[in-house]
């Protein structure tokens, strides 16, 4: 997820402090991984280098001064033209988990239980994953529903693997 | 295998062909009080013959099924027919409902035939369609019900005589996603706040992810994940 973006998105409905966008992120998207106040402000000085924001204005109070941003015309075409531009599908050809199995065959050692395994292992997360769904709101079930898809096409590709491992050891062993 | 402590349905070493096809070469099994086990595996891998063996509807070749104690294998056609009726619950994945009689009728079917009267069976009957979410198809046919609500009327039946497990074959298998899910979540709620031990055989990772562990079966073998890993 781009952080810019989403922070530039934030203020399109109005000037916020630092502190209220990190507060409308985590609440928003920050589910399992909030933001540190740090990045917040980093990415802040970024878009004001590049003209996204401006400061709205700066209180002072009895700690460090707090800068208001607003978000600028530019900055406005920018988000719009992140939205508007589709995310590059990631194919994870060759991934880990294929390699294990030809190094499994290659070995002489049980491919199978490689997958039986794995697919223990994805089942647990999915069953984290229902759980905090039947718990939680809507936006809860629609992050969750996301990752239980991406774990499904794995466990797809799992049961696909072992009905070929035969033909997969010709292959590899040949 | 060890059989683990507290079970209530245990198999061991089942074996079943038919003809020449062997559909169980080995097959073990456990389940306790309440708990909710998917059966995983390839089409055609045994995971059906599995559940109808355990649920005594087909006998195995040869191997030991044990429920709460008593040796399955070596009951009466009828003492099964019996333990069946008072002890287990089914839902399958399509046409298990009786399209003449109501969704409240169907429901209270299995009461009716174990002897409660019609209004008591149809009261006890509407409690459960009340837990499913389907009271308001009481006077429906299943002709004029959808596919899930139908399904949630099946499961009401399979859970109304209190049975301590319910076998389910591929139960979602006819739905969409979401009613299929929605199916899932009533049927291992309703189960473990009963205590009800639930028998899940599926080939669709999402559903399985509503059990507490899964076995694979694979060539008429199964495999407990949970021993495994």
């Amino acid at each position: 997820m781009s952080i810019g973006h989403t922070l530039l998105g934030l203020l399109e409905s109005g000037p916020r402090h630092g502190y209220d966008l990190k507060r409308a992120f985590d609440e928003k998207f920050g589910h399992d991984r909030p933001l540190h106040y740090g990045q917040v402000y980093s990415t802040m000085s970024r878009l004001l280098k590049h003209g996204l924001v401006e400061v709205d204005g700066i209180e002072a109070g009895g700690g460090p001064e707090r800068k208001r941003y607003a978000i600028t015309e530019a900055g406005i075409t920018d988000v719009g033209r992140w939205l508007a531009t589709p995310e590059k599908p990631e194919p994870y050809l060759q991934s880990t988990l294929y390699t294990k199995v030809v190094l499994a065959l290659l070995t002489h050692r049980d491919a199978g239980d490689i997958l039986d395994t794995q697919r223990s292992e994805h089942l647990r997360s999915m069953r984290i994953l229902t759980d905090r769904k039947r718990k939680g709101d809507l936006a809860d079930q629609l992050i969750c529903d996301h990752a239980l898809f991406h774990l499904e096409a794995d466990l797809r590709w799992l049961e696909l693997t072992a009905a070929r491992l035969d033909k997969l050891r010709e292959a590899v062993t040949r | 295998m060890t059989i683990p402590a507290g079970s209530l349905l245990t198999a061991q070493d089942l074996r079943k062909a038919y003809g020449p096809t062997t559909a169980l070469d080995g097959a073990e099994f456990s389940i306790h009080p309440g708990e909710v086990v998917a059966v995983m595996g390839p089409s055609g891998s045994g995971k059906s013959t599995l559940l109808h063996c355990l649920a005594g509807i087909v006998m195995p070749d040869s191997g030991s099924i044990t429920y709460n104690g008593r040796e399955v294998t070596a009951m009466s056609d009828a003492e099964r027919s019996a333990l069946r009726r008072s002890e287990f619950g089914f839902v399958f994945q399509f046409g298990q409902l009786v399209p003449e009689l109501t969704c409240v009728e169907n429901v209270a079917l299995p009461l009716r035939l174990s002897g409660s009267s019609r209004k008591e069976a149809e009261r006890t009957a509407l409690a459960w369609m009340e837990r499913l979410e389907v009271d308001e198809l009481r006077k429906k046919r299943p002709g004029e019900v959808s596919g899930g609500q139908g399904q949630r009327v099946a499961v009401a039946r399979a859970l109304v005589t209190n049975p301590r497990v319910v076998f389910a074959d591929e139960p979602t298998g006819a739905l969409d996603s979401f009613n299929g899910e929605r199916v899932m979540e009533l049927l291992t709620d309703a189960a473990r706040s009963a205590n009800t031990a639930v028998v899940l055989v599926t080939h669709e990772a999402r559903v399985a992810a509503y059990s507490d562990r899964e076995i694979v079966v694979r060539d008429g073998r199964s495999r407990d994940m949970e021993r495994v890993v």
